[in-house]
């Protein structure tokens, strides 16, 4: 009988695809023997934007490159502008930053876990999971008005001081989250047609991971203990313990457990920071308007996806010259065909999941 | 490591070449584009080195040149370095590193798609974000589009003398 291998699109509108991701392959039957990603489908050239915008009217869009952790993008293009113009920063706001950037961790891994289930077949963990994820939805709503794009961290510190309230609901949010893990352990992590889904798919090998550019949790599963919260250390992590959760074998059950333990770490990194936020001022006063010195600035952050990096070239004006955002989906997706070359069609969700790529990060 | 000390290795390594430290990146070595291939191959394979990860690589439009950064880092070392080549403006081309690093890959198309630099031997060199069919490379900081409007308080291009980022380092 002849056979031939035939081209599929997987995309750009397809549920598992998070977002608009179009996969051209080329399949045996069911094996698949090639993975073009195209990507770009929702590039807003925010890059182009930043040229034509103050320093501060960026920070709105710094919150849409990566919706699901727009604290932390907000946080690493604050770090960066304050490098460059030598903005201190007081002690209450560094601790607010670093409780708002793992509440945000957690708000994202928890989003991952849903989607990634989600795309497996598994509908009721994505119930639980928003359970607590409306929690701290609520605490962001309630620190700066926002549920999604929360424009909250500031040069020099951060908008508005926590509210009151605040502490209570924290501590009401932590112990739900605490009785919250074991129970998707329990639903998901042993459970025979996940591991099935799992188990020795989609491996990467730890050279091609660094060779490719991995970062974040991706890398980590593949055994590489690396994390900028410890390698360069930025606001307050060196005076908080956490650790950092590696896999061993790479495949996508192990990227599953390290971000699972990364929220452990995420829950102890919050209680320590709450126990030690100084009182005092939350922003430093600046004029609406800076202008930075001439001059380049980079600075790097651990973002709940990766290497989040912001390099911006100053001119002197009150507008960045060039201003480039270094997103860590970006390089991780590049690493998806060789995850899915020689595996089944049905595994490139499991794949595509376990990376926690989020397309307008990739698109910018 | 700091960069200094990199560009000390760098200059004993390839004697005679013009390789200095940039005076706008406490991080910068700029290096002559066709010396690009060399010295990022050193810098990977040289054990006291070992920049194994290609971090970015982006350009910057100087008005004057096109300025291409490649940002490497060694995750055993934890050092950094940014290679700063200068290419012609008009008809800009480097060598692919995509053999050194898998990860310049996509960045590399990145680069050609939006500032029209040609990677020589790039495997797949088309663009990556914008349509296959588009005209022009909108980050270059003369490209215009019927539907690109300046914001009326935007100064007019080329606001400075100078090229931007050309002394009194900040970072």
């Amino acid at each position: 009988m002849r056979t031939e291998e035939y081209t599929l699109n997987m995309g750009p509108q397809h549920p598992s695809t998070h977002g608009v991701l179009k996969l051209v392959l080329t399949l045996d039957g069911e094996v698949v023997r090639e993975a073009v990603p195209h990507i770009g489908f929702l590039h807003r050239a925010l890059e182009k934007i930043a040229e034509n915008r103050t320093y501060l009217q960026f920070i709105p869009i710094t919150d849409r490159f990566e919706y699901l952790s727009s604290m932390s993008n907000n946080l690493a293009y604050c770090l960066a502008v304050e490098k460059l113009a030598q903005i201190p920063v007081p002690p209450r706001a560094e601790y607010i930053r670093v409780l708002m950037a793992e509440l945000n961790r957690l708000a994202s891994h928890l989003m991952w876990f849903s989607s990634m289930l989600l795309d497996l077949g598994a509908t009721t963990p994505f119930i639980y999971a928003f359970r607590e994820r409306e929690r701290i939805m609520d605490i962001f709503e309630m620190t700066c008005g926002a549920r999604l794009t929360y424009n909250y961290i500031r040069f020099g510190g951060v908008s508005q001081d926590l509210p009151p309230g605040f502490l209570e609901k924290m501590r009401l949010f932590l112990s739900a989250m605490k009785k919250g893990l074991p129970e998707y352990h329990a639903l998901v992590t042993e459970n025979p047609i996940f591991l099935a889904r799992t188990r020795g798919i989609g491996i990467l090998n730890p050279d091609l991971a660094v060779a490719c550019g991995v970062s974040g949790p991706s890398l980590r599963g593949s055994g590489i203990a690396f994390d900028i919260r410890k390698a360069e250390p930025y606001s307050v992590y060196p005076e908080l313990s956490f650790n950092i959760p590696t896999g061993t074998d790479g495949d996508v059950h192990d990227r599953y457990l390290v971000r699972m333990k990364e929220m452990e770490e995420s829950v102890k990194i919050i209680e320590q920071a709450l126990d030690k936020v100084p009182e005092g001022r939350y922003r430093t006063t600046l004029p609406q308007r800076i202008k930075p010195p001439k001059g380049e600035v980079f600075s790097r952050i651990e973002a709940p996806r990766g290497d989040t990096g912001v390099f911006i070239v100053s001119d002197g004006s009150e507008k960045p010259w060039r201003l480039k955002f270094r997103a860590p989906s970006f390089s991780n997706l590049s690493v998806l065909p060789h995850l899915v070359r020689g595996g089944r069609i049905s595994d490139i969700m499991a794949c595509i999941g376990s990376l926690d790529i989020i397309l307008p990060e990739v698109d910018r | 490591m700091t960069r200094n000390e990199i560009l000390e290795i760098l200059r004993d390594a390839f004697p005679g070449r013009h390789l200095e430290a940039d005076p706008d990146n406490n991080d910068g070595i700029r290096i002559p584009p066709p010396d690009l291939p060399e010295v990022a191959a050193f810098l990977k394979t040289e054990p006291s080195l070992d920049f194994n990860y290609l971090f970015f690589i982006t350009a910057v439009d100087r008005l004057k040149a096109l300025e291409v950064i490649h940002h490497l880092y060694s995750m055993g070392k934890g050092h950094h370095v940014i290679l700063k080549t200068s290419l012609d403006r008009e008809n800009p081309a480097l060598d692919s590193v995509t053999a050194l690093w898998p990860a310049a890959n996509w960045h590399e198309r990145e680069v050609y798609d939006l500032f029209g630099v040609r990677f020589d031997g790039h495997p797949d060199l088309r663009r990556i974000l914008l349509p296959e069919d588009w005209e022009g490379h909108p980050m270059l900081r003369d490209f215009t589009h019927p539907n690109l409007i300046r914001r009326p308080d935007s100064p007019a291009e080329g606001r400075s003398e100078e090229a931007p980022g050309r002394g009194n380092p900040a970072s």
